[in-house]
């Protein structure tokens, strides 16, 4: 039962001595050898390490030692991420055997605060996709519907921590790729500005987009996960040198008088109506607690999209360029010259999505078009910044639905990427405009399958974003309802 | 026919910087270790890692910014130049593209005697691939990535550069200032130096450069010398037979002194340049640039005028002294300890070179020291021994490094002073040699030489020359008169 549990209801179980490390994880190892095989949420379970962690641990706890705020909280890291001497496979056939040899800032953060990090978490391949249906591996399932997506691409992340596999977990977000599968399997999902966690050992995607942050099942186990991995890093030069605040701390229930950012014009279209119900319902809420809400307009954001699609895939194709089957990874069998095991190795070795954003990418940077795509676009990601900060002198939070819709069927949007794109279409803003952003349950639909809501905040204010997320959380029960599975 | 035509060159030389660490990792940048013993998962491109740049890299390239009369960017960025090849692992290469640290500079030399000034396009920062070894008994292709990552500058010239003399004398005035700022070894055999050569030429009095080749690696200035007298050729050749110059890439083999076409304009690379998202830009206040200014040592140039109006040195010497700061520093310490620029000039031009080439070694390598070379000419100066036995003292201080007062010593080579002890050996001399007395007394002169020469043998060089030729003339002309 103990699976079931926060991380803020079990750390101060484990520090009272009222469970054992051991029996914790052995609760978590239970709950994932019965439904792996229905949520297939990994791609690599590290139970071995799991328990001389867990020995470790209770050995210095029972020492009187300080075991760190995550001390014993068995959680799950998505496959993008390095951890030394173990599989980090992105869900590629490319990467299938690549066992990295250092642990990325992430992992030594976790570690350092307690953690034990039970396994790697299935993905969308190279994090490109929101369903986790293009991983090479398996069709992780959403715990609420398991004929249906968790989201992506940290479906895996996501789905594990809505079934109690896991009491939380990282996930990236270059696109929505946390927010979108928190809303589809209803927990909370936090990305946090670009630059407050350290991206090394971050396989990258999209390195001017990507960030690591949490899965939790409430908001207060998001900002001590956040606790726990923030921070400048001297290995990562993107990532800001700021004093970081005590995030937990930030969560005193109240939203009076904050200032509630609404673009309504920018979210009327292609909205399900179940979700705006939901959505409007939560925005109800806030005003109930306080909130002043104001409309606000987003002129460019619906630019996002698009320049994403070309910023994106940009960087992608130069950073997977390193894919070639000459040091590590897969190389095909095929080959008569180097020519070939580039060719091969790349042709067998990668997904077809993946093949879609690297051709995508080398075509908007080439010779002669660069300028038109993906310089125009960065001019484009300076307007939506701008919007933004204009939108922020008014109002301290912007509130959205995260996804348009619930969660789909397997199958559903994979013959049309284009609508597969669309999901993102509330998440990649933020990510354009490098700022921070969350999704909370605030419902279901008729179907029974979650709604997420979504805050924005300014940059590096995580505190209002959790502030006002736990204040919504506290005053609804939709954070409660845990899947039948 | 080649007189009809105008050469237009520009280089592009990089230069490995002498940083302890590599570009973007802590790795050593030392040369000649076991193949990737200097690696970590930055430098071998492992999935998930970031580069930091190293501050020392910026310092070093702003200083030889500074050293070539460029301007320097407040505002500058890095950014990924895309290409496959087995030694890069990361498939780019991180460089500059459109915003490079130094720009718009200018060095001045002199090729034969005439000024010239050859114009700096730019000087950007990058890392250096690793290196491909072919293993010709198993035909496998091997990759040592110890290269991967080192700091390298770029610098790009104008295409000011008229002939293969002033090609190699401005390589060699960069090598100097590169040397003097003592950011790079240059040690051109081991590739820490080398450059592309962008060549065109054109018909006399035409306005439009002809299409250019470059050639791409040389490694030494004979190369660069050879590589460029091959294209002009070619190229000029080429024209006269009313073919086509392309627009291309060529490789330059030193041991056969043949160039190749290596790929053409259509088959080049697409770059795909872009800013690098894992990069801040570098922004560098005007404090930091003007205290780098400011801690800038003595340049070659400088150094050399100091040599000609204070020293006295003929301008040749100056110069060449100067191109090497090891040189100039090894001549300093010389000319502190006995006081004669001139002749130490004269040595280290002469017998010190021609050793050093012989030997193909450095001065820095050299086993006798800088103060011995200064006691040497001392000996010299005081007339302890002559210039014809100083050079056998030299060879023997070059062989075993000891000093010239031991081994003079040792070899009792003290010069013969005494008059009475030469005017024996001239006597019996000229006794022996009764045909050249005639000849002497006879009115030719050349006479005299061969006597001086044999007397000289006879003391084994030590008599002293000036008082062996005086007590000659006098003994002859007492005959003659006699």
């Amino acid at each position: 039962m103990y699976e079931k549990l926060t991380i803020h209801e079990l750390r101060d179980k484990i520090k009272n001595k009222e469970v054992t490390i051991k029996e914790v994880v052995d609760d978590v190892f239970k709950r994932i050898e019965a439904l792996e095989p229905k949520v297939e949420a990994f791609v690599t379970l590290n139970k071995e390490y799991a328990y001389k962690r867990a020995e470790e641990l209770q050995a210095k706890l029972d020492n009187g030692d300080n075991i760190g705020i995550l001390g014993g909280i068995p959680v799950a890291i998505k496959d993008n991420m390095c951890m030394k001497d173990t599989l980090t496979t992105c869900s590629s056939k490319m990467l299938s055997n690549f066992v990295s040899p250092y642990s990325g800032t992430v992992v030594t953060k976790l570690e350092e605060a307690g953690a034990i990090i039970v396994g790697k978490t299935n993905m969308d391949e190279f994090a490109m996709g929101s369903s986790t249906a293009t991983s090479a591996h398996k069709k992780t399932t959403n715990p609420w519907d398991t004929e249906r997506v968790p989201g992506g691409s940290s479906g895996g992340s996501a789905a594990c921590v809505a079934a109690d596999m896991a009491i939380a977990s990282l996930g990236s977000d270059t696109g929505g790729s946390i927010r979108q599968p928190a809303s589809y399997c209803s927990v909370v999902g936090l990305k946090p500005t670009y630059g407050l966690v350290s991206r090394f050992g971050l396989i990258a995607f999209a390195s001017s987009l990507d960030q690591i942050g949490p899965f939790t099942k409430d908001v207060r186990d998001s900002a001590i996960m956040l606790n726990a991995i923030a921070g400048h890093d001297s290995k990562d030069t993107t990532s800001v040198e700021i004093e970081v605040p005590d995030y937990e701390k930030a969560l005193d229930g109240s939203v009076k008088g904050l200032k509630i950012g609404i673009p309504t014009e920018f979210i009327k279209d292609g909205l399900n109506p179940e979700v705006k119900k939901a959505f409007d319902e939560a925005i109800e809420k806030l005003k109930e607690l306080g909130a002043e809400v104001k409309e606000i307009s987003l002129d460019y954001a619906k630019y996002a999209l698009p320049v994403y699609y070309i910023i994106a895939p940009a960087e992608a194709s130069s950073n997977l360029a390193r894919y070639d089957g000459i040091k590590y990874g897969y190389r095909t069998a095929n080959f008569d010259n180097l020519e070939d095991i580039y060719a091969n190795s790349r042709t067998e070795g990668f997904g077809d999505e993946v093949k879609r954003r690297i051709m995508l990418g080398t075509y908007v940077l080439s010779s002669g078009y660069y300028d038109a795509y993906y310089k125009r676009a960065g001019q484009v990601r300076t307007l939506i910044k701008e919007d933004f900060d204009k939108a922020f002198a008014d109002v301290d939070v912007i509130a959205l639905p995260t996804a348009p819709n619930t969660t789909f069927k397997f199958g559903e949007k994979s013959n049309n990427p284009v609508e597969m794109y669309l999901e993102d279409i509330f998440t990649v803003p933020v990510n354009i405009a490098g700022l921070p952003g969350i999704s909370v349950p605030c419902g279901f639909d008729s179907k029974n399958l979650p709604i997420g809501l979504q805050f924005i905040g300014k940059v590096f204010d995580e505190q209002t974003l959790l502030k006002v997320s736990y204040a919504y959380e506290q005053n609804t029960e939709h954070h409660k309802a845990r899947p039948n599975i | 026919m080649r007189e009809d035509y105008e050469v237009i060159i520009g280089l592009e030389v990089h230069a490995e910087l002498a940083t302890k660490t590599k570009i973007y990792c802590s790795c050593s940048t030392e040369f000649g270790s076991d193949p990737n013993t200097h690696c970590c998962p930055i430098c071998t491109g492992m999935p998930g890692v970031l580069p930091v740049l190293n501050e020392k890299v910026v310092e070093y390239a702003v200083k030889m910014g500074l050293a070539t009369n460029c301007k320097i960017a407040r505002f500058s960025k890095q950014d990924r130049k895309n290409y496959f090849y087995p030694d890069l692992p990361k498939a780019y290469q991180t460089s500059q593209y459109d915003l490079p640290l130094c720009y718009e500079g200018h060095v001045d030399f002199k090729v034969n005697g005439e000024p010239k000034t050859v114009g700096i396009t730019r000087i950007h920062i990058e890392e250096d691939a690793g290196k491909l070894i072919h293993d010709p008994y198993t035909g496998d292709t091997l990759v040592d990535l110890n290269r991967c990552g080192v700091p390298l500058i770029e610098i790009v010239s104008e295409p000011d550069i008229r002939s293969k003399d002033e090609a190699i004398e401005y390589m060699q005035t960069l090598k100097s200032i590169l040397e003097y700022l003592e950011i790079c070894d240059c040690k051109m055999q081991e590739g820490s130096l080398r450059c592309d050569v962008n060549l065109s030429v054109r018909k006399k009095g035409e306005t439009k450069f002809g299409t250019r080749t470059e050639t791409k690696n040389l490694n030494s200035f004979k190369a660069i010398g050879r590589a460029i007298e091959f294209e002009i050729d070619r190229q000029i050749k080429e024209l006269e037979n009313g073919g086509t110059i392309y627009q291309e890439t060529r490789r330059w083999d030193d041991d056969k002194g043949i160039g190749y076409a290596m790929r053409t304009k259509e088959d080049a690379h697409d770059y795909r340049y872009f800013p690098e998202p894992d990069l801040a830009p570098i922004v560098l206040s005007d404090d930091y640039v003007n205290g780098i200014e400011a801690a800038l040592p003595e340049m070659p140039n400088v150094r050399r005028e100091r040599y000609i109006t204070e020293l006295g040195l003929p301008e040749y010497d100056a110069t060449q002294i100067t191109n090497s700061k090891k040189m100039a520093e090894f001549f300093d310490k010389a000319v502190a300890k006995c006081g004669n620029a001139k002749l130490v000039s004269n040595w280290l031009m002469s017998d010190v070179s021609r050793k050093l080439n012989e030997a193909e070694m450095e001065i820095d390598n050299i086993k006798f020291t800088a103060e011995d070379l200064g006691d040497l000419i001392t000996l010299i100066d005081k007339g302890t021994i002559s210039s014809a036995i100083a050079k056998k003292v030299f060879e023997d201080m070059f062989e075993t490094g000891d000093a010239p007062a031991k081994i003079v010593e040792s070899k009792g080579l003290v010069q013969i002073t005494d008059e009475s002890a030469i005017r024996d050996l001239v006597i019996s001399v000229i006794n022996e040699n009764e045909q050249s007395v005639q000849d002497f007394i006879n009115g030719k002169d050349k006479a005299v030489g061969f006597i001086v020469g044999q007397t000289m043998k006879a003391s084994k060089g030590k008599a002293n020359p000036g008082i062996v030729n005086k007590l000659i003339m006098e003994e002859l002309n007492k005959r003659k008169n006699g």
